[in-house]
């Protein structure tokens, strides 16, 4: 039996965060009755022109940068010419070439399993328009939503060969890229409506050969879930087929989310030939450095430099760091609550704990709930100085999350103060002492597990309030004395 | 006569409200009513709207702020998109097809208070030179009405020269502004690519379709000019710049200007009737003061070759829409791919599917570098050379046409030498440059058109020139005889 190796291209594309479409001034968002959302230019009427959404490039460019792209300073569209029913004017605006697309050459970083960075080489970034969609009419038929055509669609494709060789990295470089562009604002990264999407390509060979195999191509692809459990179907089906003695054909396949099965859509006889040539309608986009640099200038710390910093400085570990620089919402209350002085572990436990679970339950964002990062910083810090233990400050947390009042507030309104008065707490384990004689009598003839129990007695009497770890302590004391 | 006055004339008499705009309108509009069976100008005449704009062009005029062409009636070639009216190229896949927006051109003509008589007859697409692949009718020429009118902006040119509109907006794509202008003897003008936007008109060759005026003077075509032209935010090739000045029309001089005379322009396939018509509004230009050069255009020679590869592999990608899904007719097949290939198998012509082959084939994968990128090569040296020239000389200076106007159906089974008629015209819109056809004589009865091509962006210029040469020639503005 032979080792395979797969190699797995990813093709994505991303629909672009814009006000408007890529050619015309059609509103973009999701859903809404067909037909809706077009106008003459992007239903391709006879002698309509486009004019391009300068904020689309802007934001093709930022996530090019992002990317660690070479940026094309003269980069053209070209026209992609093909007839399908979704297609309005029987072209789609697109970008072609090894050096004309608005980046190439870039490579995204994506954290391995033991701590390590692997690098992915992207091949370009490029912008184009998106098409309409064919959809069956109740009473028969097919009719096409032209809504989604036109609305800017960022293609970001991996370097061949690929560095991605297995399901995992698939899925670990599909998280990292949707993070990015989630940093950049550039796309809302809805796999499940469609404005990520993910194609990838797959072939298997045999460890040590350096000829690559026949790629088949994944669609239907629509959750990170979909596209690692797709991915190895295909790698494994492929490698059936070859030990079997049969060979792997071209073709398109779609994921069937059911049978967490592959199928065959079609096969690829030929390469479609899209007779790419410039776009007579657009005039050449120029860029020159200062523009360039303006934008670089406006990058956010990217989502693994985050995570590295978390780790790094703050002293995370690498799963809790993961966990915060995964969700930009996280990463903003956490930075908050950094900048209050709170600290890293203890914000970071309460954030992907008690709160995560909460806002879980009522369905909410964390800024949509009561919390604030100084709530949380005020929690720790009562905790940390023993004036509340851990179990009570659940109790308070779930009151804050309630009315929104700040924790201090709540323990002095309750009384719940902890008791940490060592004079206090002696007097109270002394009661307890007397009022048990044959316990102490117990212990002393060697049996050390009834101290549990008057520990227990203990913060009974104290009403919870006691500080548990000076109870142990005092306890023991008084026991051996 | 309303309808014998030049636009000029026309507004004049409106602005001072010797005439109605509703009196200028009937007038034209009675005589199509009377001519056009004779002539096949128009493929549509919405007489409602017409008396529509008519009123408002009335209101601007009432309220003193009347322009140099409100209340003038407007033929538009129907392959302009106009709101509301018809607009099918002449072609069977846009029949019943009515545009919900009007092209800027036409925008800006209504926003001066010009009023749309109707839409004019072309070559399918504007792909031909007689006017003669229209899907709907055949136009005749004024001056012979056996004769085509030339194409593909014929109707336009024969509505003008007939008297039946004052003036017309044709489009240019390879002459078909100039050529029928030439061949129906009244001024026809292309303006620099991209000062008169293309938004609305239905695209041919893209990088090579302009949008002009046709007229029956330089003055009409300078004020034509001047309202349709400007930048247009809707047009990503529209030059920013100001609309085309008529301002200094009138204030030049031909003393000293030097013209250049390409010898390529003036091959043997010029036909002697045209050539002797030429030569002798040069000597006429001669003793006005315009010092003549022969000079050699090299490029010119493979100017019609090129031509037909880059405008067919553009045409090849724009037509491409017209599948029946979303407008014009669909024809009933099995899925949506027969469906698509039924539809434009009976609604094209036979020209235009012929160029869209062509084009497709020269955008292939394989022969995609010999053909179109080598044809793009090709025009930037040719642009080159012509600016070579524009950095000696004011003007150039040729035939429009090698020949007369031609029989209607002469030319018709032979589309090889209708296509090698185009080389005088084709030169301007290789290189962006603005070119107009004015009336210089008659060759057996026919009108003969000289053509002055000028440097980029100097339109204003080269109306200057125009309407010089239109003073000095003396047959300049003849009319042919028409009822
Ligand atoms: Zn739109």
């Amino acid at each position: 039996m032979s080792n395979f190796v797969a190699s797995v291209g990813m093709e994505v594309h991303a629909e672009l965060n814009t006000q408007s479409k890529m050619f015309c001034r059609c509103p973009v968002s999701f859903g809404g009755e067909p037909n809706t959302r077009v106008c003459p230019i992007c239903m391709g009427l006879p002698g309509t022109l486009p004019v391009p959404n300068r904020k689309a490039i802007e934001l093709v460019l930022k996530t090019a940068l992002a990317l660690n792209c070479t940026i094309a300073m003269h980069s053209i569209f070209h026209r992609k010419n093909y007839f399908y029913p979704d297609l309005p004017k029987g072209y789609q605006v697109s970008q072609y070439g090894d050096t004309n697309p608005l980046g190439y050459d870039g490579y995204l970083e994506i954290p391995g399993p033991d701590g390590e960075t692997k690098r992915v080489k992207i091949r370009r970034v490029h912008l184009e328009e998106d098409t309409g969609k064919l959809m069956h009419l109740p009473s028969g038929g097919s009719g096409v939503d032209y809504n989604r055509a036109g609305v800017p669609l960022m293609e970001i494709v991996t370097e061949f060969p690929p560095d991605i060789t297995t399901p995992d990295e698939a899925k670990d470089y599909l998280t990292q890229l949707r993070q990015t562009l989630l940093y950049l604002g550039v796309c809302d990264g809805k796999m499940e409506e469609g404005s990520l999407r993910c194609e990838p390509n797959i072939s298997v060979r045999i460890e040590g050969t350096d000829k690559y195999g026949t790629k088949t191509e994944l669609k239907n692809l629509n959750s990170f879930r979909s596209v690692q459990m797709g991915v190895q179907f295909e790698v494994r089906r492929q490698i059936a087929v070859i030990e079997g003695g049969g060979t792997v054909a071209q073709e398109t396949r779609g994921w069937n989310e059911q049978k967490e099965a592959s199928y065959l859509m079609r096969i690829k006889e030929a390469e479609n030939d899209y007779r790419y040539f410039p776009d007579p309608d657009l005039v050449p986009m120029c860029f020159d450095d200062e523009y360039i640099e303006s934008l670089r200038a406006t990058l956010p710390e990217l989502p693994l430099a985050k995570l590295r910093r978390y780790e790094n400085d703050l002293g995370l570990s690498t799963y809790d760091a993961g966990v915060i620089a995964a969700d930009l919402n996280r990463v903003e209350f956490f930075e908050a609550a950094m900048e209050l002085g709170g600290d890293p572990k203890a914000v970071c436990n309460w954030l992907t704990g008690d709160f995560a679970k909460l806002l879980n339950d009522q369905g909410l964002m964390p800024r949509e709930s009561k919390i604030t990062a100084a709530h949380i910083v005020e929690l720790t810090k009562l905790i940390a100085d023993n004036t509340i233990s851990g179990k009570t400050a659940k109790d308070v947390f779930a009151k804050a999350f309630k009315d929104g009042r700040m924790p201090s507030e709540i323990v002095k309104e309750s009384g719940a103060t902890q008791i940490s008065d060592d004079s206090v707490i002696r007097n109270l384990i002394l009661d307890v002492l007397n009022a048990n004689p044959e316990a102490v009598t117990k212990y002393k003839s060697g049996q050390m597990n009834v101290k549990g129990f008057l520990v227990g007695q203990v913060m009974r009497s104290s009403g919870g309030r006691a500080n548990p770890e000076m109870v142990q302590k005092i306890v023991s004391e008084e026991l051996e004395k | 006569m309303i309808t014998q006055l030049s636009a000029a004339e026309l507004a004049k008499k409106i602005a001072s409200k010797e005439i109605s705009c509703a009196e200028a309108l009937d007038a034209h509009l009675d005589r199509i009513e009377k001519l056009d069976e004779q002539y096949g100008c128009f493929l549509a005449v919405d007489r409602e709207r017409a008396y529509e704009d008519a009123k408002s062009a009335q209101a601007i005029v009432d309220r003193g702020e009347a322009g140099p062409l409100t209340g003038v009636p407007l033929a538009v070639k129907d392959n302009i998109s106009t709101d509301g009216i018809e607009t099918t190229c002449a072609s069977k896949i846009l029949k019943g097809y009515i545009p919900p927006f009007d092209a800027t051109v036409v925008t800006k003509s209504k926003a001066a208070g010009m009023v749309i008589l109707g839409k004019t007859n072309l070559d399918e697409f504007a792909m031909g030179t007689s006017t003669e692949n229209s899907a709907y009718k055949i136009t005749r020429n004024p001056w012979d009405t056996t004769r085509a009118p030339g194409g593909s902006s014929g109707g336009s040119a024969a509505c003008v020269s007939a008297e039946l509109a004052p003036l017309a907006l044709g489009s240019d794509t390879g002459g078909s502004i100039r050529q029928p202008a030439s061949l129906c003897g009244i001024v026809g003008f292309k303006p620099t690519y991209g000062r008169c936007s293309r938004y609305g008109l239905v695209a041919f060759g893209s990088s090579l379709d302009q949008i002009g005026p046709l007229t029956r003077t330089v003055e009409d075509a300078a004020l034509l000019a001047e309202v349709t032209s400007g930048h247009d935010p809707m047009d990503s090739t529209s030059i920013e710049m100001a609309p085309i000045s008529s301002a200094n029309l009138k204030n030049g001089s031909l003393k000293g200007l030097k013209a250049a005379l390409p010898k390529e322009l003036f091959a043997d396939a010029i036909n002697s009737g045209v050539r002797a018509q030429i030569e002798s509004a040069i000597e006429v230009l001669k003793n006005e003061g315009v010092e003549f050069t022969e000079v050699s255009i090299p490029s010119i020679e493979y100017g019609v070759t090129t031509y037909y590869i880059i405008a067919p592999a553009e045409a090849s990608s724009n037509l491409a829409r017209f599948d029946g899904i979303r407008y014009g007719p669909r024809s009933e097949g099995k899925g949506h791919i027969n469906v698509v290939e039924r539809t434009r198998a009976e609604g094209f012509g036979h020209e235009v599917k012929a160029r869209i082959m062509i084009g497709t084939y020269a955008l292939s994968a394989g022969y995609y570098d010999a053909f179109y990128l080598r044809a793009q090569q090709v025009r930037a040296l040719m642009k080159q050379e012509f600016d070579k020239v524009y950095a000696e000389y004011d003007f150039i200076l040729s035939p429009t046409s090698p020949v007369t106007a031609f029989k209607l159906g002469e030319l018709v089974d032979d589309p090889l030498a209708l296509k090698l008629l185009d080389f005088c015209t084709i030169p301007a819109n290789m290189g962006g440059m603005p070119g107009i056809s004015l009336n210089c004589g008659l060759a057996e009865g026919l009108p003969v058109g000289l053509q002055l091509l000028g440097a980029p962006l100097q339109d204003e210029k080269l109306l200057q020139i125009a309407y010089g040469v239109e003073q000095s020639l003396p047959n300049a503005t003849q009319r042919p005889q028409i009822p």
